[in-house]
């Protein structure tokens, strides 16, 4: 008569059906294809969907196509490591680096522009925090994520390193401009 | 060796107990007991230096806890509290002896020791790589030597839980089907095999890159691998924990399940579906196509959702009818409210019921929903959904089935009564609060695995609002009031087995008793309730968690159309 007894009826999947389970289960189903059709459908009406654009890549790879983005579009430089500010046309492809235990360089985007932002890892897992917008994406190494970006707002970003990545993790924190 | 045993019938439960398995599902049940102390211990050094204002614990240090506590609840404490499970599941419900007992001891030895060096070698220092432990970030030969050996272990119980299964068929000890809560035993073996055959694919190559044999592991493999094993391991504990609430169900109200297709139907749900919810570790990551991650982080469309929302409702359904047929009929909540709230085992499988329902499993929907992870992944609402599920869910459903245990077969009267029965409601109320402000806290995008929220020492520090600071303070308080809630368990538990008046074991014999066949159940549900409804007050439970899960849901697609494009 209970769950840790065998069932009176030898052929469990005969049994019949009760109508608050028969209604229940409709409505669970009706509810699961919803959320199902909500994530299909926002990849085509929604703005915010990660791109898969994905390349193998090496440290010395990224680092030179870094390298030559940050010397064609550096504008200034911030803080006693003098990390440079880049502030690249819209469009275009801009790389951010990360590593143990920063983000490189420091960007400046425009309002309402889009811009291909590429990241990778030189070292460990990171994780790249947009904050306060509360973006999470994460910076696996060995694999340049291209995204398109789209700011909405201006003000200053932080990036937060949120992948564990070592003893100096929480000092981990990169910066974004909007204008 | 079947004639070598004897079997023990508990007087106060009617359990048959075969003293081999008696034996195993002991020292599992107490070395899962050990591990729940020292994780438990170590959540006081997580939570008071997660507490902003406490920030107790230096940065190596706090990374060496939160190590070992992952490690030490997630892994040993559950596994080995599940191996008894499964013992009692096959052995214990299906009257037969265990399989293989010799066998079930090396499982036993292989899963100490694996669990031992574990430990050690995460507090000699150099193995802080967290529970993921995700290459390139290597831990010591042994860190992975000792996961590696606890896994063969438990996928030895694995098979001696099956072999018993084939005695228990060959001696027939039972007529027809094996019970529900046998049933859900099965499932979450099949899951567990197929979780612990995964790690070991990744794993076992880590550990000879740890020692050198082999140059590279491919960070993006490992990370897809190793979910397959981190996340499936928590699907084991579903289906167990989900087949003790129907035990509990049983075991209390003597509640016979509501339908005994659509339960099981639903635990098959579970073998063809829940494991592909791994892939909702990875919906942030780059390397892997849209159509892969949201079929699968939708379990093929949240047909695994669908299943525990079923269990959501039969088992309080089932619960509700029984309550019904005692004659508690007034009005949609009677049966609740009648229900034995001072009980343990019941109050701590409700409140997990509960807990696990609208916490973890709403929670869980939008972090496994691809586009809503990007506002969670990794944040600290990541810890909050999974306190939900595996404290809420698991921990607290295996602490009201202990509370069920200690006299049947531990023997023992337990001490503190009163303390055990308070017990529940502390530790899982706190729980509650704990991941709820968690949640909210991540939602503020506070990160996890994080061991200064004011980025002391940082070039560029980043100033969180006030209100993520408040809500780290509230995990803190709430954090302790929970530690406080597991140390009773501790206590109580423990003491029982200590101190506790020796109850009478019952009679002892040398040949099982077979079950007798059930009798056919002579009632239609549906003579009770209102509206055709053999269970209105469950429905309409069943209609609020609809309602706050469709309006959540909602809300945080909401937040999401509000930040920075991206495509």
């Amino acid at each position: 008569m209970s769950a840790i007894l065998p069932p009176s009826e030898r052929l469990w999947w005969k049994h019949p059906l009760d109508r608050v389970e028969g209604t229940w289960i409709v409505i669970a189903l009706v509810w699961c294809l919803i959320m199902f059709a909500m994530m299909v459908g926002w990849h085509i009406y929604g703005k915010q969907n990660l791109s898969t654009e994905t390349y193998k890549t090496t440290p010395e790879l990224f680092m030179k196509k870094a390298q030559a983005v940050v010397d064609k579009y550096t504008v200034r430089t911030e803080t006693d490591a003098n990390i440079p500010v880049i502030a690249p046309p819209a469009g275009s492809d801009v790389y951010m680096i990360a590593r143990l235990w920063n983000f490189w360089p420091i960007i400046e985007f425009e309002k309402g522009k889009s811009y291909r932002l590429h990241l990778t890892s030189l070292d460990y897992n990171h994780g790249f925090s947009l904050q306060p917008a509360n973006i999470n994406i994460q910076i696996v190494p060995g694999y340049e994520h291209v995204i398109t970006v789209t700011p909405n707002q201006s003000g200053t970003y932080s990036v937060v390193c949120n992948e564990y990545c070592g003893i100096n993790h929480h000092t981990m924190v990169g910066r974004i401009y909007v204008k | 060796m079947s004639n070598t045993t004897t079997y023990r019938t508990c007087p106060r439960s009617g359990l048959q107990f075969e003293a081999q398995a008696e034996k195993l599902m002991l020292v599992n049940a107490v070395v899962a007991v050990v591990f729940l102390l020292l994780g438990g211990i170590l959540a006081i050094g997580v939570v008071l230096t997660r507490w902003p204002a406490v920030h107790w614990l230096e940065a190596d240090t706090f990374y060496q806890v939160l190590t070992a506590h992952g490690i030490d609840m997630l892994i040993f404490w559950i596994i080995f509290f599940e191996v008894a499970v499964l013992y009692f599941c096959s052995s214990t419900l299906l009257r037969c002896r265990l399989a293989t007992p010799r066998f079930a001891w090396l499982a036993f030895a292989l899963m100490l020791v694996g669990g031992i060096m574990n430990n050690v070698a995460v507090f000699q220092g150099g193995s802080s790589v967290m529970m993921t432990s995700y290459v390139p970030m290597m831990a010591s030969p042994w860190f992975y030597l000792g996961l590696i050996l606890f896994a063969v272990g438990a996928l030895i119980a694995c098979f001696v839980f099956l072999g018993t299964l084939v005695i228990a068929k060959r001696d027939k000890t039972y007529q027809g089907s094996v019970p529900l809560v046998t049933f859900g035993a099965i499932v979450a073996c099949i899951i567990a095999v197929f979780t612990i055959t995964s790690g070991a694919i990744i794993l076992i190559p880590t550990f000879f890159l740890s020692i050198g044999l082999i140059q590279h592991v491919d960070p993006l493999i490992y990370r897809t691998i190793w979910w397959a094993f981190g996340h499936s391991s928590q699907q084991i504990n579903v289906a167990v924990h989900i087949s003790i609430w129907y035990a509990i169900a049983a075991i209390v109200f003597n509640a016979k399940p509501m339908s005994e297709r659509v339960s099981r139907g639903a635990f098959l749900l579970y073998i063809l579906f829940l494991q592909l919810a791994s892939a909702h570790h990875l919906l942030a990551d780059p390397g892997v196509s849209t159509a892969w991650k949201v079929v699968n982080t939708s379990y093929f469309m949240y047909f695994a959702v669908l299943a525990s929302m079923i269990h959501g409702l039969t088992i309080p359904g089932a619960i509700e009818v029984a309550q019904r047929q005692k004659g508690y009929t007034n009005g949609l909540f009677e049966w609740l409210r009648k229900a034995p709230w001072g009980n343990p085992v019941f109050s701590g499988m409700f409140i997990s019921l509960i807990g696990f329902g609208f916490l973890g499993g709403i929670s869980g929907v939008m972090m496994g929903t691809e586009q809503l992870n990007m506002i969670i992944h990794n944040t600290i609402y990541v810890p909050g959904h999974f306190h939900a599920t595996v404290v809420v869910g698991t921990t607290l459903s295996f602490m009201a089935l202990t509370y069920f245990l200690i006299p049947v077969l531990f023997k023992r009267e337990m001490i503190a009564p009163g303390l055990a029965r308070l017990q529940p409601y502390l530790f899982g109320f706190s729980m509650y609060f704990f991941c709820l402000v968690m949640m909210g806290a991540g939602t503020l995008g506070v990160s996890r695995r994080h061991w200064d929220m004011a980025f002391n020492g940082a070039v560029q520090a980043y100033e969180w609002p006030g209100a993520a600071y408040l809500m780290m303070g509230l995990v803190g308080i709430s954090g302790v009031a929970a530690i406080a809630g597991g140390a009773i368990y501790i206590y109580v538990t423990v003491g029982s087995l200590l101190w506790g008046k020796r109850l009478d074991p019952g009679k002892q014999s040398a040949t099982l008793t077979p079950i007798p066949p059930t009798p056919a159940s002579t009632v239609v549900v549906q003579s009770y309730g209102s509206a055709g409804f053999a269970a209105p007050g469950t429905f309409v439970l069943a209609m609020v968690f609809l309602v706050a899960f469709v309006l959540y849901y909602f809300i945080n697609w909401k937040y999401l159309s509000t930040v920075w494009g991206l495509s």
